[in-house]
């Protein structure tokens, strides 16, 4: 592992001293994002891991388009990003289904949007359903499905256009562990089948080292990139891999500090990490669930 | 059974009562048939259907716009919101007088005040059907280049719809009774007027009949029409387990 440099080529993705900062309830401005950099390359696998509040999940808002940054500048091949558009899409935590389409309409969904013609879009469906093994399925209600299977199509959604750039907020958080390890296989198997640039933000540290040629880690108050570290090992990857596993302990370590920073600002000083007690089972818990 | 019931009281009552001012289930079945087969009840029925469809139609038209106007658009919040809230107070036959004023004794007025009674209805559950629209649809279709109106008409609409039609359930309601005041006033061909007109003539069977022909079609068109569509969407919408 070492510290990743910037390569020789224009990134795909590039962040330059971004900052994003709202107005609370009570009008005083919340920084989420300060000065933050961060360059992806075509075809990179990269995920962002931090404790929540790092702006790790304002980051992808930014890229994707869904918000404009309150200073410095989102460029997706060198051109300042201004809104959504067809080379990127996301995937939420969330499937964010629409519930009343059935899952071959809503992964046709973003195709109609882009006025691809009706037999081409039949054609493109199937192809990414197949890719999901969710093609038996196709006539189902999404709430007639699992939330793997609904994640599954949410993929397929997120691919049928064939963006160039994959943007994924902790799409597998609230799965279980054991279909989180499948889909971090398919994912992996798509991804190297695609070649699409992936963004990936997690809080989960295994799942970082396990899916991304680079993890970023992210530092709170303010939000900005503390370190950004190459991961090395061969793929396909597992989980359970002896490597992912050392790595993943490596980089916890980083995290932890972070973690312990928010932890102690949260509580008001009353709590002492004592014995390097990073509460497992909290909802930032570091590589739980794996 | 509960209707056998009922109907067994109600002949017994009006044995013991006076048979003019309550006259007995068959007088009054006697009078729905003399009312049918002359054709004046069909015609009258018709008609108010007809006008009702008319005015129903462009206050959900009307309703759903401006909810969604006031779901969505500050400005029309702010000024219109307050309005809207304080009209939905005051009953439709209350329009009556002033559109009587405005546009005359006629089908205008009558029109007026049934898009009056039903679009504040189906305009506050829109709004708040909209509003309860999960953001993270409309993040996930904006990423899918869903903007505008198509955001409109293939997410957010659709996603409200099950709000959007409780409103409307409600609309109708509120359009058939304001229906039926403003044809009680005047030469208006409709049922309204038919029950005007037998309490002219002192005809009190033809009153009840009529009664009960409205209660009749206030249930149908509420359970068959309404109570099945909510079924449905509910159903598909996933709102429902069943």
């Amino acid at each position: 592992m070492e510290t990743a440099s910037t390569g020789m080529e224009a990134p795909l993705i590039e962040l330059a001293g971004v900052s994003k900062a709202w107005p609370d309830a009570r009008g005083q401005a919340v920084t989420a994002l300060d000065a933050a950099d961060l360059a992806v390359r075509a075809g990179e696998f990269v995920c962002l891991c931090g404790p929540s509040g790092c702006g790790k999940t304002t980051v992808l808002n930014l890229i994707a388009g869904l918000e404009s940054p309150s200073g410095g500048a989102v460029r997706v091949r060198g051109a300042a990003v201004t809104g959504p558009g067809p080379d990127r899409t996301v995937m939420f935590q969330e499937a964010a289904l629409f519930p009343w389409l059935t899952v071959f309409r809503n992964v046709e969904f973003p195709l109609e949007m882009a006025g691809v013609p009706a037999d081409e879009r039949r054609s493109r469906v199937e192809r990414y359903l197949r890719m999901v093994h969710l093609w038996r399925y196709r006539d189902a209600q999404p709430h007639a499905l699992s939330g793997g299977m609904r994640q599954r199509a949410a993929m397929a959604r997120a691919l049928v256009n064939d963006p160039a750039i994959l943007l994924m907020d902790e799409p597998f958080a609230a799965l279980d562990a054991q279909t989180r390890d499948v889909l971090h296989n398919e994912l992996e198997r798509i991804w190297l089948e695609t070649g699409k640039t992936v963004v990936f933000v997690t809080h989960n540290v295994r799942e970082a080292v396990r899916l991304g040629d680079r993890v970023v880690i992210m530092g709170t108050r303010p939000g900005r990139v503390k370190r950004d570290l190459r991961v090395s090992l061969a793929r396909p990857r597992a989980a359970h891999d002896r490597d992912v596993a050392s790595l993943a302990g490596v980089v916890e370590r980083e995290l932890k500090i972070e973690l312990e920073k928010v932890i102690r600002e949260e509580l008001d000083d009353a709590w002492s990490p004592a014995g390097g007690g990073v509460p497992r089972d909290s909802h930032r818990g570091l590589g739980d669930g794996i | 059974m509960f209707l056998a019931i009922l109907i067994a009281a109600w002949a017994t009552a009006s044995s013991l009562g006076d048979a003019l001012l309550f006259p007995s289930p068959l007088d009054v079945g006697r009078a729905l048939a003399r009312g049918f087969a002359s054709g004046m009840l069909p015609r009258a029925i018709a008609k108010s259907m007809a006008r009702l469809a008319l005015g129903y139609s462009v206050s959900l038209v009307l309703g759903v716009s401006l909810g969604c106007a006031l779901a969505r658009v500050r400005a029309v919040k702010d000024t219109l919101g307050l309005l809207v809230l304080g009209l939905q107070a005051v009953p439709s036959v209350c329009w009556l007088p002033l559109a009587l004023l405005w546009f005359g004794l006629g089908e205008t007025a009558i029109q007026v005040v049934v898009v009056l009674g039903s679009l504040l209805s189906v305009a506050v559950a829109t709004e708040s059907a909209v509003h309860t629209v999960p953001p993270l649809l409309v993040r996930a279709a904006r990423t899918m280049g869903a903007s505008g109106p198509r955001l409109w008409w293939r997410v957010i609409l659709p996603a409200a719809l099950p709000g959007v039609l409780s409103g409307a359930r409600l609309g109708w309601t509120f359009a058939w009774r304001s229906l039926l005041a403003g044809e009680l006033l005047f030469v208006s061909g409709g049922i309204g007027q038919v029950l005007e007109f037998g309490r002219e003539f002192y005809d009190m069977a033809l009153v009840l009949g009529v009664m009960v022909v409205i209660v009749a079609l206030g249930l149908g068109s509420d359970h068959l029409l309404f109570g099945r569509l909510e079924r449905r969407v509910r159903r598909m919408w996933g709102l429902d387990r069943t």
